[in-house]
């Protein structure tokens, strides 16, 4: 208590209670808005990363469980999209408002399910996931004002399939707009992380939503190449890997499917000698280490100005040591556990390939719990371009440090990528923001800022990162057929 | 009053919502036999129809009252006019302040609120179909006010080298003689006014307090904050003109003005070059509606190293 | 006459502005940074600055001060998520003693007679009456008229005496006086000095004014401790509170205040951060360290120990202490009672439990 030596502030393990969720043993498919059977009479688990404790299992989706959802979704479109939009919108809105009346349960069930922290689930995806569908549901009777010139009609019948990084998050931002527009869906959860969408379903069905206009098919890769390839699939959409991106643009090659991708990234969070340093660090963490860097968008080269270069590193080195890693039910941890063994394996070996390569490898000293997969916050200075973690998407908490002269420097690094999903752009100069800006091959530019996600704001990449976007009056595109569109 | 009618709970279809239920009731103790009132049946406790400023329910300064609808509303004066006026504008920073997204939620809680007294609107001489128009419409304006920005706002491509918008921003406090019918009259004319970020006189139709009165009710009850909407009854040609020349009112709108006093109204708005909005159809329903109050600002910046 | 900073200077200042050198004989040269305002003055001005100089504290004049750049929004949102943290029960008790152990129990009215400074002593060196377990504060704050009463009351218990002094809180009186004020509150036995920055010259960039007249508090305030008070209200913007934080502590500041609790505005978390920063940077290019101090609206217990998760999370163990941190106020201190004696009984107390000095 009082007296001498080092003073040291204790964070409470403020633990958030689990008690308000309560976990099925068992999960079914949601299918024209009933809990039923998989047709294809296999499951699988789902653990929870942080302890490998077993959460659940869930139904495994097989060919014609895919089609008994499509088929229920086409059933239900002949009505859906009859109705007026009016009607579609106070769907939404209930949808939203229930998502924020169950906001803490929603925040337990993603953290245990997925590993993030809590902090995270609770500060960002629960409320963003609630304001996208609260967004789109404005839209919904409003979408004579959004296409100059055009009426806008939907398309279908749409195939959605979504990663693990924000479970819920990712299922509301192809959710709502889909039905918006007057589509139906069949949405596939990744196969680690299928809760919070069957919570969603429940809240689905308290909505009175009608029979079919949302369905869910849990399982692993293979139930999603059947969704994709199933040929009453007017749109697909997919968020995850470029590998997979790409496979799925191969498989509807020739097919009039629309189809919209948002896939990987390897951005650049590029840091001027004029930035405003301190923010500029805590957006360096936050750009890498947000969702233990499991984000597409994730700042993951940090491309630094000679002069300050220094500096910005032991700035960046003193802020790691004060990043607390642990139990994700923690309200005060930072970084919480890897979402699987598997990404676990990957990111490992990657750094390894790294330090192999010649990049120095900085990590502060943090114990890791005994159980769960964890990664420590991970720096490698020293990193040059051919290197294959300047490269390859690590999708993990490592950041690779290269460092630049001039801002066409800057450009021509960030840009020499395959991807082009987000970059980030730290200085105090407001022209030199919109320069940057205007050269970047990225669909996302932050400055002075990171990771920042808001409905009204599109989101998409360019190149192998994608086409599409989502958010905002352009994300309503993507599942709109326009009078006289000319697109075959 | 007419006891609200019950909607019907639908059974719990979930897991958790059965488990949430609640057991049904001990049957209650029936209550004391009502007093007699001369033509029989209970006596009821009759409402006074007060002014709605700064959040709260003053009457008027003036003491008057004046009869409509069979009843005695309040009869704003001048003075209260110049009230409503100061407390709309305290709270016009701070409500434009807000994200268009905190703005839209909050509108969309004052439609839950005016869904949930249906019945006192129509006890109020409104009929259902004009409550249920009046909630559709204000949740349509209501998803508008995050997303006018998308359709009004434009990225301009100046020729040089300079990023370039025109962005719409509320023009502060508008003054407002709401028309006819009582509810869907101030409905149609009073959410296109919020949902933009400015805030309001609302100066109500003299013929129907009793409906601005309920609305004042339903605004007081959801999380809009004091200020923001100011509902004042009373005689049109006592009050419109004070508001039309009262210099800190940026706009107005003459929906519901008796057409006799138009010309000198918007003669005494000239003196503050006020904007001036006459509605050909005061119950019309558009985005439109929300940029007549809406001013445009542009941006140049320059692009370069 | 008054040396402008940016004499002959070109541009506009840019995000980092130079602050003054102490003029020597040649000006600093352009190597200070981008936006940089360099003195290129004519000799016979240069000659005047130097003649103004007076001592030249460790950290200034070996070239230009840079004041780093502030992210507003970026900083607010750091301070929200360290506002955030919740304390383990055990820690929460060891924050709370800390808290009161860092107090300046503070009473700065015109109604402070002698009667008023011997109760506000009793008060400081025994906070709970019932409690003997609950430590004494730092020290007490008083106007200058108070130094002597409160040094009689508090010898030999370790309390220090603080006074204000400097034609507080606008500080805009005649130099000298404002000097001899300071040299008198010590005389008459003040262990440390609070003073406030010279927001007038600062505002209209007379940065060398504004540090001089630090310099020289700090000189007549000997051997006590000199606190500077930025009144961070009226600044403006980040930029300007770290600008003004690297001015006084390169000016001999032995702890920066963000506060005279006269204004409207007073301390906040962010303000808080924004110091901290600074202060970081100042020991890190000097290895001195130069203490925070926070007054001005800090009421509950909750806030404090929010301050202290700030000060914890910038500046390390190192600074949990009275000799680097401090919090000026006077309801506080019954709140932390409260608290503490909340976590000993598992009660919550009325406020009646507690002496209201």
């Amino acid at each position: 208590m009082a007296g001498d030596g080092p003073f040291k502030l204790d964070y409470a393990p403020s633990r958030e209670g689990t008690d308000i969720v309560t976990i099925e043993p068992r999960n079914r498919l949601f299918i024209g808005g009933e809990l039923v059977e998989p047709r294809s009479g296999r499951w699988l688990t789902t653990l929870n990363p942080a302890t490998e404790e077993l959460l659940a299992e869930f139904a495994d989706g097989g060919a014609d469980d895919v089609d008994a959802a499509v088929a229920a979704a086409r059933r239900a479109y002949g009505s859906w999209h009859r109705r007026p939009g009016r009607e579609r919108a106070k769907f939404l809105y209930r949808i939203a408002r229930q998502l924020q009346e169950r906001a803490r349960e929603f925040a337990v069930l993603e953290t245990m399910d997925g590993g993030k922290p809590i902090k995270e689930s609770r500060d960002v995806d629960i409320p963003l996931a609630a304001a996208h569908f609260f967004y789109y549901a404005g839209w919904a009777d409003k979408l004579d004002y959004a296409f100059a010139g055009r009426r806008a009609a939907p398309i279908g019948v749409a195939a959605q399939i979504i990663p693990w990084n924000f479970p819920l998050l990712m299922a509301a931002w192809k959710i709502a707009p889909a039905l918006a527009t007057g589509n139906t869906v069949v949405l596939k959860p990744a196969e680690t992380t299928p809760l919070s969408a069957l919570l969603l379903a429940e809240v689905l069905a308290e909505a009175d939503l009608p029979p079919g206009v949302v369905n869910v098919v849990t399982g692993g890769p293979a139930t999603g190449a059947a969704l994709v390839g199933h040929p009453d699939v007017d749109k697909v959409a997919f968020t995850g890997s470029t590998e997979v991106g790409k496979q799925i643009q191969r498989a509807l090659a020739g097919r009039p499917t629309r189809l919209t991708l948002e896939l990987g990234g390897k951005a650049a969070n590029i840091v001027f000698d004029d930035a405003a340093l301190d923010q500029a660090v805590e957006g360096v963490v936050n750009g890498i280490y947000f969702n233990q860097g499991h984000v597409c968008c994730a700042g993951s080269r940090l491309l630094v100005q000679e002069p300050v270069l220094d500096e910005l590193l032991d700035k960046l080195k003193a802020r790691l040591s004060t990043l607390r890693l642990g139990d994700p039910l923690d309200k005060n941890t930072d970084i919480g556990a890897i979402n699987s063994r598997a990404q676990l394996d990957k990111i490992t070996e990657l750094v390894a390939a790294g330090v192999e390569e010649g990049g120095q490898l900085y990590q502060p000293a943090c114990t890791l719990p005994e159980r769960g997969y964890w990664f420590r916050p991970t720096v490698l200075t020293g990193v040059t371009q051919s290197h294959r973690v300047a490269r390859e998407e690590i999708f993990g908490p490592v950041l690779s440090v290269l460092s630049f002269r001039t801002a066409e420097e800057a450009v021509a690094k960030a840009n020499n990528t395959p991807y082009g999903l987000s970059a980030g752009v730290w200085t105090e100069k407001g022209s030199k923001i919109l320069w940057m800006a205007a050269r970047l091959k990225a669909g996302v530019v932050w400055a002075n800022t990171f990771n920042r996600f808001d409905p009204a704001s599109p989101f998409g990449g360019y190149k192998e990162s994608g086409f599409g976007r989502e958010g905002g009056v352009h994300g309503l595109a993507p599942y709109v057929r326009l009078e006289g569109d000319n697109r075959g | 009053m007419a006891d609200k009618r019950p909607v019907p709970d639908k059974p719990p279809t979930t897991k958790r919502a059965r488990a949430a239920a609640p057991a049904a009731p001990a049957a209650p103790t029936p209550p004391p036999a009502p007093l007699e009132a001369p033509g029989g049946g209970r006596l009821e406790v009759r409402k006074t129809y007060k002014l709605f400023i700064g959040g709260e329910f003053p009457r008027s300064e003036s003491g008057r009252s004046y009869k409509a609808e069979g009843v005695w509303a309040a009869r704003a004066s001048r003075k209260d006019l110049r009230d409503a006026v100061r407390t709309a504008r305290a709270a016009a920073d701070g409500w434009a302040a807000r994200t268009a997204y905190n703005r839209g939620q909050i509108l969309y809680r004052v439609a839950e609120v005016l869904e949930g007294r249906r019945a006192q609107f129509v006890d109020e001489g409104a009929t259902g179909a004009e409550v249920a128009a009046a909630v559709d419409r204000w949740v349509w304006y209501a998803g508008w006010a995050d997303k006018i920005q998308q359709v009004a706002g434009t990225v301009n491509p100046v020729a040089g080298p300079y990023f370039d918008f025109t962005m719409p921003e509320p023009v502060g406090v508008v003054g407002l003689a709401a028309p006819a019918p009582g509810l869907l009259g101030v409905v149609s004319r009073l959410a296109p006014v919020l949902v933009g970020g400015n805030v309001a006189v609302v100066v109500a139709a003299e013929a129907s307090p009793r409906a601005a009165v309920t609305l004042a009710e339903v605004l007081a009850t959801s999380d809009l904050p004091g200020g923001t909407v100011a509902i004042l009854t009373g005689l049109a040609s006592e009050l419109l003109p004070w508001m039309a020349a009262h210099r800190d009112v940026d706009a107005v709108d003459l929906a519901g003005a008796p057409a006799e006093l138009v010309p000198a109204l918007e003669a005494a708005a000239a003196d503050s070059v006020k904007r001036v909005v006459r509605p050909l159809d005061p119950l019309a329903e558009s985005p439109y509606e929300i940029l007549a109050f809406q001013e445009m600002k542009t941006v140049w910046h320059p692009v370069g190293r | 006459m008054t040396g402008r900073a940016s004499a002959g200077g070109p541009s506009a200042p840019g995000p980092t502005d130079a602050v003054p050198t102490a003029a020597g004989s040649a000006p600093p040269s352009a190597a200070a940074g981008p936006g940089a305002v360099v003195l290129s003055a004519a000799p016979a001005r240069a000659a005047r600055r130097a003649d103004r100089h007076t001592s030249r504290p460790a950290g200034w004049g070996a070239g230009p001060l840079s004041a780093r750049a502030v992210d507003a929004v970026g900083l607010e949102a750091r301070a929200a998520d360290l506002a955030g943290r919740s304390l383990k029960k055990a820690t929460k008790g060891a924050a709370l003693d800390l808290a009161v152990r860092c107090t300046d129990f503070t009473t700065l009215e015109g109604t402070d007679t002698p009667g008023k400074i011997v109760q506000l002593c009793a008060k400081a060196r025994r906070p709970d009456p019932d409690d003997p377990t609950v430590p004494a504060v730092a020290a007490v704050c008083v106007y200058p008229e108070g130094v002597p009463v409160a040094v009689g009351e508090l010898a030999g218990t370790g309390i220090k005496v603080a006074s204000v002094a400097g034609a507080f809180p606008a500080g805009l009186g005649p130099l000298a006086a404002r000097l001899e004020e300071i040299r008198w509150v010590v005389d008459q036995g003040a262990d440390e000095v609070d003073m406030v920055l010279n927001r007038a010259a600062f505002l209209s960039g007379d940065y060398r004014r504004a540090f001089d007249e630090i310099a020289e508090s700090k000189q007549a305030a000997g051997a006590a401790h000199l606190k500077v008070i930025l009144e961070t209200g009226e600044l403006g913007s980040y930029d300007q509170v770290r600008r003004a934080s690297a001015l006084a502590m390169a000016a001999g500041a032995d702890f920066i205040k963000t506060s005279t609790g006269k204004i409207g505005t007073s301390a906040t978390l962010p303000v808080a951060l924004c110091m901290g920063e600074a202060i970081r940077e100042h020991a890190e290019r000097t290895g001195r360290p130069v203490g925070l101090k926070v007054a001005g609206g800090v009421r509950t217990s909750k806030q404090a120990w929010q301050y202290l998760v700030v000060v914890y999370e910038t500046l390390g163990p190192e600074w949990m202490t009275p000799e680097r941190f401090r919090i000026g106020a006077s309801s506080l201190l019954n709140d932390l009672l409260m608290q503490i004696r909340m976590q000993r009984t598992g009660v919550y107390p009325s406020p009646d439990d507690f002496t209201n000095d």
